[in-house]
């Protein structure tokens, strides 16, 4: 999901600074150099204001992902239909939980603070991936969330894992390697009701796909060519693979796998083109996308709703633990 | 910029197994020592990635300067005669 948050970083964040002091242009040639080198930055490197802002912006917006998308997930937990079921999807969940949890940090290392994360997420001024904005109906939801969005989502993860920025690198790399369950046990979930299932099963599983498969496509972002802030981002190594290759890679892997669990993609042009060895797919509603991305999805409302909710609830655990840890340490201090 | 209701931050550093160092893994914010053992837990080794967790306040780590990195390490890098294999000997002892 989570290139999108360049995207939609708008017109308000500005370039980089046009006047700079000598001292700051031969620190960022020798930090451009080091990119070109293939090199990696650390936390306390000197690195371009821009740099660090775009990469604040983009780790902060996929933890916020992670952890609003625990709630369309969250939803079926006590509705799974198997115990099985309810363990696997109780553990992806708290996955998710975790691996907002390592960005939350990776963010932090550049020197924004976790309440002020939480902050820009609970005033609506971070952004967190459109996908989930979308509502989960069906159990056969949670199946295709897993094949297709989990799908997508590893689809642009894995480039991030050779990120400039090591820190961001080092937490992709342990979101990636649990990440892998997530998609198998979806399409495996899926693959049952389409198996075994009643045929009322199986048309749930189809509607489900058909629901969920352009807002899927959506998560790459918007075409390259209207995609602004990507040359900046290839040239720092922050990203390295454009909106559209993911995507074509993503559709190609996908057809394959659609065929085996026997559902169509709800696209009509969806055809092999034998001369450029891909996929040609249909024209995407990149209107309907700007307007969840916007804030006007079917769910956007209730999402961040229930997020500060949860952080209000929750505050005054966070404060008495605070509170009981001072006052464990403070005859320690005494008697120091 | 932390603010003072946040908690602690905590450095975490996993065995992964017996015999093995302890690795840094990542952080976490938590308020005491003992409930950042248990979040390092939940938010480190799901998979039994580990049998044995260290947490250390992060502030009270002291770090070299990453500005004087090269004045620092680079001293070692014409040293190659302290490595085994600047010393070519006859085929015959060079299992030694």
């Amino acid at each position: 999901m989570y290139t999108q948050a360049m995207d939609t970083m708008g017109r308000e964040e500005g370039g980089p600074k046009a006047v700079r002091s000598a001292e700051e242009a031969q620190l960022e040639a020798r930090f451009d150099a080091r990119i070109d080198d293939g090199g990696f930055i650390e936390a306390k490197d000197w690195m371009p204001a821009h740099y660090r802002k775009t990469l604040v912006r983009q780790i902060s917006q996929h933890a916020h992902s992670e952890i609003v998308g625990m709630l369309p997930e969250g939803n079926w937990i006590t509705r799974a239909p198997t115990l099985k079921r309810k363990a696997i999807l109780m553990a992806k969940v708290q996955d998710e939980g975790g691996h907002g949890l390592y960005l939350y940090a990776a963010a932090e290392t550049l020197g924004t603070s976790r309440d002020q994360l939480l902050d820009a997420l609970h005033t609506g001024k971070a952004k967190y991936s459109s996908i989930f904005n979308y509502p989960t109906l069906t159990w056969a939801d949670i199946g295709v969330i897993g094949w297709l969005v989990d799908g997508a989502a590893i689809m642009n993860q894995v480039p991030i894992c050779r990120c400039s920025y090591a820190p961001y690198a080092r937490a992709m790399v342990r979101i990636c390697r649990e990440e892998s369950f997530h998609q198998r046990q979806g399409y495996d979930s899926l693959l049952v009701m389409m198996q075994n299932g009643t045929d009322a099963q199986k048309a749930m599983v189809q509607d489900a796909v058909n629901r969920w498969w352009w807002p899927s496509i959506m998560m790459f972002g918007p075409p390259d060519d209207q995609s602004p802030n990507s040359a900046q981002s290839m040239r720092w190594g922050i990203k390295r693979i454009s909106n559209d290759d993911l995507r074509q890679k993503f559709i190609d892997a996908t057809v394959p796998q659609a065929e085996v669990l026997g559902v169509t993609l709800p696209d009509p042009d969806l055809q092999w083109n034998a001369e450029r060895g891909h996929h040609d797919h249909g024209p995407i509603d990149w209107a309907e996308f700007w307007r969840v991305v916007g804030g006007d999805g079917p769910c956007n409302r209730e999402r961040l709703g229930a997020r500060v909710q949860a952080w209000e609830d929750g505050a005054w655990v966070r404060e008495a633990a605070l509170a009981h840890a001072r006052k464990q340490s403070q005859p320690l201090k005494a008697s120091a | 910029m932390t603010t003072q209701n946040e908690w602690p931050l905590w450095e975490v550093f996993v065995r992964s197994k017996a015999g093995l160092d302890h690795k840094h893994c990542g952080s976490l914010h938590a308020p005491d020592a003992k409930l950042a053992i248990q979040m390092a837990r939940e938010v480190y080794t799901r998979r039994q990635e580990g049998s044995s967790v260290w947490v250390v306040p992060s502030d009270q780590i002291t770090a070299s300067d990453p500005g004087d990195k090269d004045m620092y390490f680079d001293p070692m890098e014409d040293k190659v005669y302290r490595h085994p294999t600047f010393y070519v000997l006859p085929e015959s002892v060079d299992h030694m």
